[in-house]
This record gives structure tokens, sequence and C-alpha cells, in this order.
């Protein structure tokens, strides 16, 4: 019965790869199975591979199905005691450089990304950076772009801000409008938004600073050392690598080539060879 | 019916720290599966919930990183703001998207998770709690051979969830937390020795 669910998802997983070039084959298994019991819901489909006929010949279901693959649900200052680690201690060491190049990669929606530039031009480094915002889902790119933001969720934000060492009135970054909130456009100045696919795409070359959080929890092992390679490639020597706080380098490929640098925030460095 | 208990999945809410205290002592050192407790927490709440058993507990604790390694003897608890997965019998995986039953980790998205990789090896307790979470999940558990364990309502903090999980299946067993320990801790021995 295990061995017949695997050879369906491959066998779906496979068909939406050759028909569509985006590859899932090395998704994280118990995350895949639960995007295909959404998608058979919705379509009413009984099995998996009920599936399979549905993405190869509806363009519009199977733009659906891809969709399902990116699960953009982010926050802006989740984890607020990893910003103020990138405060305290990880922007005083990149400060030392006279420019700087951020990557954040799997930004969705983008709250991630005015998290983190309002971090930098609160510590007065901004206007010397750089930004990167990159995902392969080119809605949440949009989202991303627009910045703009339900106001109820913007104000949930507010408490975490201020754990993260906010200096000032969450408020000052947004424009409030009667539902929605327009984060600042100054914050918008230096991010390029761009479309990459960590698994087809290549290195995204001499970064900083890499954040790439709850991103691959969503790979498989093999696939997981594969795009830390490409992370480690993108970096610069002494460059950062920015995980999320349940995921680490630990067993995995790359972990001698970096030196924990806030273990706890998962914050990592790469190591001079 | 199962070729042998695999692992013990916990799911509870409210009240849930209070009884984990009681239920987590009662399992012996070098207890041969892994136990995984999926607690809802405030996610700020790192792991802060778990040392309160740290003193009292024989079994060591650990809060599930994705990509971890699944151990016996081990309890492992479900990070707060993501909802916990196994990619296989041996490795968790995590997962941050929507909240399912309002809340991350959800017991039913952990339960039928585990249910996919363990099958009738799995026991599922669910213990008091303010809400249905788990009640689906216990109900896959049951549907898969897997053993179903509920904590009587009558002498649960917030009988709500046991109370849920009833009215979908008849559990195996209903019964108070030092019963439940008691029978977790022998359940391992009982069958060896009928094997
Ligand atoms: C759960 S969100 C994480 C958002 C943010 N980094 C955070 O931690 O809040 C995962 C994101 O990874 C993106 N993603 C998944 N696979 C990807 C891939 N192969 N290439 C680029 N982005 C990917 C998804 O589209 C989604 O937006």
């Amino acid at each position: 019965m295990q061995e017949n669910e695997r050879i369906e998802i491959d066998l779906f997983l496979e068909a939406i790869f050759r028909r569509y070039g985006y590859d899932f084959r090395h998704y994280a298994r118990a995350s895949v199975r639960r995007r295909l019991e959404r998608l058979m819901m919705r379509s009413g489909a009984a099995s998996i591979v009920e599936l399979i006929p549905l993405v190869l010949h509806d363009e519009l279901f199977a733009q659906t199905a891809i969709y399902e693959f990116s699960i953009t649900v982010t926050e802006m200052f989740r984890d607020p005691d990893f910003y103020s680690a990138v405060r305290s201690k990880v922007l005083p060491y990149l400060a030392t450089y006279p420019f700087m190049r951020i990557w954040i990669a799997g930004c969705a929606t983008g709250e991630e990304v005015y998290s983190l530039a309002i971090i930098l031009q609160e510590e007065g480094v901004y206007d010397r950076t750089t930004f990167f915002a990159t995902d392969f889902n080119d809605q949440a790119l949009q989202q991303a772009q627009d910045g703009i933001y339900p106001l109820n969720s913007i104000r949930d934000y507010t408490p975490n801000y201020q754990l993260a060492g906010g200096r000032n009135s969450f408020a000052d970054y947004y424009h409030a409008g009667y539902q929605s909130a327009v984060m600042d456009p100054g914050l918008k100045a230096h991010i390029t938004f761009a479309n990459h696919n960590l698994v087809t795409d290549g290195v995204f070359g001499e970064m900083h600073l890499i954040l790439c959080r709850n991103v691959l929890i969503y790979f498989d092992k093999e696939l997981k050392n594969r795009v830390l390679h490409l992370l480690h490639d993108s970096l610069v020597y002494g460059g950062f690598l920015c995980l999320g706080t349940r995921e680490s380098l630990q067993f995995t490929e790359v972990q001698e080539a970096f030196k924990p640098f806030d273990i706890k925030q998962r914050v990592y460095q790469k190591q001079n060879r | 019916m199962s070729d042998g208990y695999r692992a013990v999945i916990i799911g509870t809410s409210a009240g849930g720290t209070a009884a984990l205290k009681v239920l987590l002592p009662l399992l012996p050192a070098g207890y041969p599966l892994p136990v995984i407790v999926v607690q809802h927490l405030h996610p700020l709440q790192n792991g802060a919930g778990m040392l309160q058993f740290k003193y009292s507990c024989y079994l060591p604790l650990a809060v599930a990183e994705d990509k971890g390694v699944i151990k016996a003897g081990y309890v492992f608890f479900a990070p707060p703001n993501y909802h916990l997965l196994f990619e296989d019998a041996s490795t968790f995986a995590l997962s941050v998207d929507e909240k399912v039953n309002f809340a991350r980790p959800s017991i039913d998205v952990s339960f039928k998770s585990a249910v996919a990789v363990f099958g009738a090896g799995l026991i599922g307790v669910i213990l008091t709690g303010g809400n249905r979470d788990g009640a689906q999940g216990l109900q896959c558990i049951h549907a898969r051979g897997g053993l179903t364990v509920v904590q009587d309502p009558k002498t649960a903090e917030s009988p709500y969830m046991p109370r849920a999980a009833l009215e979908r299946i008849p559990a195996d067993h209903v019964l108070s937390l030092n019963d439940i320990g008691r029978l977790l801790a022998a359940l391992p021995e009982t069958e060896i020795n009928a094997e």
C-alpha cells in the first residue's frame, strides 16, 4: 500500500516535470502527500493517479497544482530573536564592507524582505545595500513587489517588531488605508524582485548575506544538499547563511564549509578555504 | 494484527503541560519507542514548555528538527508555529503552511502524517484540551488498525478534546493519566511476551 502510493506520487511529479519543467521530484514526501490530498479534495479526484490527466490536459489546473507546492505562508519579524541577532551581531560584522549584497531566497509574499529592510534602515546601512528577493512563484513575487498587506495582519506584527529591537514606531513604515497597509516605498528602493528557482536555476553570485528560511524544509535530504551547495557557492568568504530556527546544517554535505556564528538563531558563516 | 508497536504520539492543548507532568515521568528509562508530543503552545514559547519536564522525566527530551532523526527512547516535542510531519519512520519534516483547526502545530496534521509512515504500529493518545483538534487524526489511526488511547474526560482538566475524539471513535482505552502512563509503559513488554 505504501509502495503503491510512492509510485503514484512519483508518476504525478514526473508528469508535472516533463510537461511544465517544474521539478518537485525531490520535495519532502510528507508535505507533498498533504498537498496532493488538498488537490484531490479540490478536484474531486479519488486517487493521485486521477490527478495526472488533469494536470497534463488542463493548464489552469496545472497552474493551481504548481502553486500548491509553493507554500507562501510567511510573517513579518517571524522569530524576533533572529532579527535581533542580525541587528546586533551580523550587521556590525558586515558593516566593515563598503557595500552589501543580500539575497532572500524563497521570499514568498515579501514580509521577510521588508522586515530585513527596516532593520538595515534603522542600523544606518540600508543605503549601501542591494537586496535580491527571489521566489519561483510569480504571483507571490508580484505581491511582494506591491508591498500591500491586510491591515489586521500588519497590526499583528507590531509586537514582533518591538521584540526584534525596533527603534521607532512600526506604523512609521507603512501607510494605513481603509483595510490595507502600503509599505513605505523608501524600503523598496534597493530591492530587486526576481524569479529564481532554487532547483533548476544557478548561482546568484557574491552575496554577503543569504536568508533561506523555511524553504529547505520542503526539500528531501538530497535536494537540500544540492541547494545548500548552490547557496554556499553564492556567498563571499566570510558571508552569512541564515536558515529557519528549526533547520540546521547538521548531517549535510556543507556542514564543514560553514562555521556556526549564532547556532541558536541558525546563522552560519562561510569558512575561508 | 500489528507487527509491533513503532511509535507513540500524544496530542494535547489546554491543561496539557500539567497532564504531561503526570504522564511523562511514568515512562521508564530506555523506553523502546519514540514518544512524540504535539501540544498547542504560543509561537514564542520555543521549547519553554518542554523545560518543565526536564527534571522529572527519565527519558531525554528534544524539540523535533526538520529532517531530524526519530529515535526510540526520546520524547520529541513539536516546535511551536510549525506543523510536525513524518518523512519516513525515522525522519521528521516541518512545514509552515496554514493553521489547521486554528492551530500550528495541528494534532490532526501530525497524527495523519504519522499514520502514513507507522501504519498499524502507531499508538495515538489524546489528552486534555479545549478544542476539537486531534479527533480526526485519532480516527485515522483507528481506521489503519493503530492503538487509540483517550484520557477519560471525567479526569481531564479540559474535557472537550477527549470528548470530541470519543464522539468519532470508540477508543481502545479510555483511562486516567496514571493509567495511561502504566499502559504505555507496559505495552511494548506485553507484546514481546505475546510473541
Ligand atoms: C514557507 S515560505 C517561506 C517564506 C519566508 N522565507 C519565511 O521564512 O517566512 C516558502 C517559500 O519557498 C518558495 N519555494 C519553494 N520551492 C522553491 C524553489 N524551488 N525555488 C524558489 N523558491 C521556492 C515558495 O514559493 C514559498 O514562497
